[in-house]
């Protein structure tokens, strides 16, 4: 995968801040890794509204679906992009026009996902971007569980994982 | 962006990575896991687990708390992206192979292998249709005529047992990633503390924990690594991996699980299909064996040095093949790639040939004839007649073990002790 490397303590931070996730590229197809995503993140106590403009106004995993970012009602605060990394910036671009009004801080872009233009646009926003990066994955290897499958956290501590 | 992560160096994460005091109980030391099974939440939960929608644990072969600990603490050494632990080195070959390999696919692997390895590539995983050709990997130019389209990997070990020889790894790294496929390197002999093979251009980590990572000849285990970099997509070559997998309800490894997508293959189909899987017991073992690595293989190597200095003056011996003495042909690849030391496994030759050999092992009273190697104890086999036997005598030289050689694994007693011990049994033939 790619070189980026972001700080544990902040990926942790966004983790816990954030409640609400708009989905772009959300699938009803159970064996897709979004609907791994969306059904994990779920069962950790988020919110996940999905986007994709093909399934408008049907249900995944219990939520309605939303043709747009701009559909969605907010607030939501991160918005994590299923797509490739090319589809990335316009999405990327209507996060950060919709950004004051939804109340949006993160724009989190899939594994195998990266657009450091649109990054940078958004990062010049004032919105935090993450990039190339699962958010299950991350919850998982942040908060334990991603230990259990043999994944190398990086964490060393001596103190209990509460 | 923001600030790099802590770093911490080899002999804390030795002690520390993967083992965080136990969340409920709080135990210091990782706890031996002792159960076959674990309960499930409610059928919900049960069916995300089965379909690696969430983390978690169903079933000790294919996952355990102790195992993974010793998972994740491999790793973090090798400074891989996972881990996966089986029940021998040997399984995780096989494992490793399984992942990437298809019914009447070809790889590539160095000559200078363990005589049990060369056997299962040779021999036992032709019967599933996978083809190995043998190669010089001391050869570059040998390697490079050797590489064929269809070769899926190449599988080397970089500091070879029986003995003596280092192989430019960031070398055969450079051809096998030129030709689209992974470079698996067995890292049994040196250890993460002696080399990692990830930082020469590995992909594909093999362990025997069995020995130098246990230390103390108590404990069967595997372990297989990925670094976490190869790009499985673009290389073409694994389609297995890469292409919905009818194992998994047509779920995509590398899609799926990006940089660990390899190790979940490797666990969630081969693990779970085969079933060689490490029992917890022996993970604490080995867990508690790798705390003192860093220690160990210090010593290992000074110990090692002495011997074999030794033995280079002996009247009764031909030849030495230890790479850290001065004469050796690989002593520069060692100053290169073992700086700490070139480990504590290697071989010399016996003046009087096979009868001699047999005589020395017959006769040590504190090295122990056996065969095993990175252990306390000092170890000493004669290839010919038990590791590599089942090869023919011109494989048997071809990878170092002909028929006047003895193999040592040097350990932590008294130099002066193997010393004398090895003096003693040599004037004897």
């Amino acid at each position: 995968m790619s070189n980026l490397v972001y700080d544990d303590d902040w990926l942790k931070g966004i983790l816990r801040d954030v409640r609400v996730i708009a989905m772009v590229g959300a699938s009803a197809k159970w064996n897709r890794p979004s609907h791994f995503a969306m059904k994990y993140l779920q069962g950790k106590g988020y919110r996940v509204i999905p986007v994709n403009p093909g399934l408008a106004g049907g249900v995944i995993l219990g939520e309605t679906v939303y043709a747009s970012l701009n559909d969605v009602p907010g607030p939501y605060q991160m918005v994590d992009i299923f797509r490739n990394s090319e589809a990335a910036g316009a999405i990327c671009d209507e996060a950060i026009s919709l950004k004051d009004e939804k109340q949006i801080s993160v724009v989190w872009m899939q594994l195998g996902v990266r657009n450091d233009e649109a990054a940078t646009r958004a990062e010049t926003a004032g919105m935090k971007v993450v990039m190339d990066r699962c958010p299950k994955i991350e919850y998982g290897r942040l908060f334990g569980e991603l230990s259990w499958a043999g994944i190398n956290s990086g964490i060393i501590s001596s103190k209990r994982l509460k | 962006m923001t600030n790099q992560p802590k770093e911490y160096g080899l002999e804390t994460r030795a002690i520390h990575a993967g083992s965080r005091p136990d969340a409920t109980t709080g135990a210091r030391n990782t706890p031996i896991y002792q159960t076959t099974s674990y309960v499930f939440d409610d059928v919900d939960h049960a069916a995300d687990l089965f379909n690696l929608q969430t983390f978690g644990f169903i079933y000790s072969r294919l996952t355990n708390p102790t195992v993974s600990a010793l998972e994740e603490r491999i790793a973090n050494l090798e400074g891989g992206r996972a881990g996966v632990c089986c029940a021998s080195g040997h399984s995780a070959q096989f494992l490793a192979f399984f992942s990437l390999l298809e019914p009447g696919d070809r790889f590539l692997a160095s000559k200078n292998l363990y005589g049990g390895s060369m056997t299962q590539f040779g021999v036992s995983f032709k019967r599933l249709g996978w083809d190995v050709d043998f190669v010089d990997c001391t050869d570059l130019e040998a390697v490079k005529a050797a590489i064929k389209p269809e070769h899926k990997a190449l599988f080397i070990e970089p500091l070879a047992n029986p003995g003596g020889v280092i192989l430019d790894t960031q070398a055969l790294a450079d051809l096998a990633h030129e030709n689209q496929m992974v470079l698996i390197a067995d890292n049994t002999m040196a250890t993460p503390y002696l080399f990692r093979p990830f930082e020469h251009g590995a992909d594909i980590i093999t362990h025997s924990a069995t020995k130098f990572l246990g230390g103390h000849g108590t404990s069967m285990g595997g372990a297989v690594i990925e670094s976490g970099k190869f790009d499985w997509v673009k290389s073409g070559k694994y389609p297995a991996l890469v292409e919905a997998d009818p194992a998994y309800h047509g779920l995509s490894f590398i899609e799926t699980f990006g940089d660990f997508g390899f190790s979940m293959k490797t666990r969630c189909v081969g693990l779970r299909d085969f079933g060689p899987a490490m029992s917890p017991t022996n993970a604490f073992n080995l867990l508690t064996g790798i705390e003192t690595l860093h220690l160990r293989m210090e010593r290992h190597v000074e110990n090692a040095r002495k011997v074999a200095t030794f033995l280079a003056q002996h009247p009764a011996v031909s030849w030495v093949s230890y790479a850290g003495l001065a004469d050796s042909p690989y002593h520069d690849l060692a100053q290169k790639y073992f700086p700490k030391g070139p480990g504590s496994v290697f071989t010399f030759g016996v003046k009087g040939g096979f009868e001699a050999g047999v005589k020395v092992v017959e006769n040590v009273n504190l090295i122990s004839h056996l065969a095993n190697i990175g252990d306390t104890r000092s170890l000493i086999i004669h290839p010919a007649s038990t590791t590599h036997r089942q090869l023919s005598e011109e494989q048997q030289i071809a990878s170092g073990a002909g028929p006047d050689v003895l193999r040592l694994s040097i350990g932590l007693e008294t130099a002066d002790d193997i010393i004398r011990d090895l003096d003693e049994a040599l004037s004897l033939t």
